[in-house]
């Protein structure tokens, strides 16, 4: 199987998600009405409530939901073969991802730009949102621990990216100086900034610094993480003009050359997939892939998070209701593009299924490293690139994408804490410093807690974490439907996902409680119970949501 | 026409121009529509403050802030230097302000 073909096949089922299903979503179910006067007109106050231009806002909206997840799930679910990761990304981005992010854009707007999160309690009930609050807690949580090991990971395997992964906070923060105190034009500042940034790719290979196997009776991963967290913490801390804001633009920059490198690498390539098309001779230990499929690929199909950012930021700044559909649905398309070259490069990437079977040993041992690996040897033969530089490229381009996460949701976890301690009136909490080295202590916990003295807790539960993070979607889901079911539209187009979503995720959380529970792991085991109280609840939420809402209409018929 | 050529009003100059007036906008705009927020937020208390400052000392309401400005004397020392050397002053005017 040529990789072109299934590029194209994936390309062009997406651009017809949009062009035809997300039409079709807009002007029969959501109704959006271009003369609907947005709260970013409303109530406009140069701050908050700002409306820009739709291309604009699907950057902003697309940066700020593309993490390593499009990256890390596929690469890792194509263990069980490439069909069925292809057909998950391509189908759950057209008729899941795209409804929901969009669909969350939409239910935010007509509601003020509440978040989801007042949506929840405002539509469905306070018992939901308090839900809400625990999860969005967890994923965050979860967020931070696995991306700390994902880094580490990278660290530790691509000695080559060290210098332009620490080098790339060095450029965003003399990028940022330069341009918030006026120094240089935006344009100018952009140039040198990527060009320092490639530069320090291609001397990366020639001093490659590797962390020795031991530092005071840590391993070097685990030392890693902790440096990363100490970093993260401090990186919360400081003004987001200083180190967030610049690094994130980079990294907006980057993500857009590394994606054309790579399409571009396989259109001249034209490599073969070496990987089965569903892969039966799977390594031991690897879970059923029904229900776990679903919830390793979330953010490429489907991803809570994305409501969080959909009603968080992106409503308060839509210029016209039509927008939504351009700046939610093609932002969960751009999501899928990332997910589709992750699944090529991971499966295409080998030159021999032997190659392959040796990088996929075990669940989770893909990853990143196959979506590095076989990216290198995709861009080597059919740009030219030198391998290790095509490495280096790959791995600073996940890495620092795993890292600007970890800072926003360092800094996220931090204001849940300071949220809380405003709620339980405990002044200290509430300041900066304290809710910070509560939110790393939390997820030092999880890291250290869970995986041991290697601090790798993070990547055990990565599974968990796609079951967290769906039932986040699931929340927003069942928002929409209930408005959809009070305004008397169809609701079917989002009750579907959601039931699909939430028997999947309890499906998973069900097969890993009995693993957890056999293996002895009662962390994990907590955790999971954690997650899945939540999740029953959310589904005996929807029920009596919709029974009650469908009530109440019944009764305004008559 | 030749004229018009010659003194810059190359439609196609003035297309690429304007091209790249839009593209900077854009690229500005990208930049900061994820902090706009945070930065207008950070700017609009600094714009507070200095209200407050300005406010107590016209209505002679006795300043809360006064005593902590204090504390920026050493940050200020070398811009008040500065000001008052500019505005044809050797010496510092203020008599309990002293800085050279």
């Amino acid at each position: 199987m040529s990789a072109i073909v299934l590029l194209v096949l994936g390309l062009a089922g997406m651009a017809g998600g949009y062009f035809v299903y997300s039409k079709f979503i807009a002007e029969k179910i959501y109704r959006l009405d271009p003369d609907f006067k947005t709260p970013a007109h409303e109530f406009e106050d140069g701050v908050d409530y700002v409306p820009t231009n739709r291309f604009i806002l699907w950057g902003h909206h697309f940066t700020s939901v593309a993490g390593a997840a499009p990256i890390v799930g596929p690469a890792i679910a194509v263990i069980w073969g490439w069909l069925p990761a292809f057909l998950w990304v391509v189908f759950g981005t057209i008729f899941f991802a795209g409804v929901h992010d969009f669909g969350a854009i939409w239910a935010s707007v007509r509601n003020k730009a509440k978040s989801v999160g007042a949506l929840t309690g405002d539509v469905v009930g306070t018992r939901a949102r308090s839900i809400f609050m625990i999860v969005i807690f967890l994923v965050l949580l979860m967020v931070n621990a696995v991306f700390a090991v994902v880094i580490a990971g990278l660290m530790m395997n691509f000695s080559s990216a060290v210098v332009p992964v620490w080098g790339a906070i060095l450029v965003a923060l003399i990028i940022g100086q330069l341009i918030y105190r006026r120094i240089l034009s935006l344009p100018v500042v952009s140039v040198i900034g990527v060009v320092a940034l490639y530069a320090l790719i291609g001397i990366g290979p020639s001093v490659p610094i590797q962390m020795p196997a031991e530092v005071a009776g840590f391993s070097g991963n685990a030392v890693w993480i902790l440096i990363l967290f100490g970093y993260a913490a401090i990186a919360s801390l400081l003004p987001v003009w200083v180190l967030l804001q610049p690094r994130d633009y980079i990294n907006g920059l980057q993500l857009f050359i590394g994606l054309i490198i790579l399409y571009g690498a396989i259109v001249l390539l034209n490599p073969s997939i070496v990987a089965p098309m569903v892969n039966s001779d799977v390594p031991a230990g690897t879970p059923s892939m029904l229900p776990l499929l679903f919830v390793t690929i979330a953010c490429g199909a489907i991803s809570g998070f994305h409501g969080l950012v959909s009603s968080g930021t992106t409503s308060k700044q839509l210029n016209k209701e039509t927008d939504a559909r351009f700046v939610g649905y093609f932002g969960a398309v751009g999501e899928g593009m990332l997910a589709l070259a992750a699944i090529l490069a991971a499966t295409a990437g080998f030159a021999s299924l032997a190659d392959w079977q040796a990088m996929y040993t075990a669940f989770g041992a893909g990853g990143v490293n196959a979506f590095v690996e076989g990216g290198a040897f995709m861009i080597h033969n059919g740009l030219g690139l030198p391998e290790a530089t095509a490495a280096t490229l790959l791995t600073v381009m996940a890495a620092l994408f795993a890292g600007t996460t970890m800072d926003t949701g360092l800094r996220l976890q931090r204001y849940i804490f300071q949220e809380w301690g405003d709620i339980y009136n405990q002044p200290w909490m509430k300041k900066s410093a304290p809710a910070t080295l509560l939110a790393v202590g939390s997820c030092l916990l999880l890291a250290f807690g869970a995986g041991g003295a290697d601090g790798t807790g993070g990547m055990i539960i990565w599974p968990l974490f796609g079951t967290t993070n769906q039932l986040l979607a699931g929340l927003t889901l069942l928002v929409i439907t209930v408005m959809l079911v009070r305004l008397r539209r169809p609701m079917w187009y989002t009750l579907v996902p959601l039931c699909f979503l939430l028997v999947m995720t309890i499906a998973a959380l069900l097969i890993q409680l009995r693993t957890f529970f056999n293996d002895g792991n009662y962390f994990l085991l907590f955790l999971d119970i954690v997650v899945l109280i939540a999740a029953i609840m959310v589904a005996m939420e929807c029920a009596a949501a919709l029974k009650r809402t469908r009530a109440e209409m019944a009764e305004q018929g008559d | 026409m030749h004229d018009d050529h010659d003194s810059g009003h190359d439609p196609r100059r003035e297309r690429v121009r304007a091209w790249l007036s839009q593209a900077r906008f854009f690229a500005e705009e990208v930049y900061s529509s994820r902090y706009r927020g945070a930065i207008a937020r950070a700017r609009r208390d600094e714009d507070d403050l200095f209200m407050l400052l300005v406010f107590s000392e016209m209505m002679g309401v006795p300043n809360p802030a006064a005593y902590y400005t204090l504390e920026l004397q050493p940050l200020l020392l070398e811009r008040f230097h500065d000001w008052h050397t500019r505005m044809g002053m050797e010496r510092s005017p203020l008599d309990h302000f002293r800085c050279c």
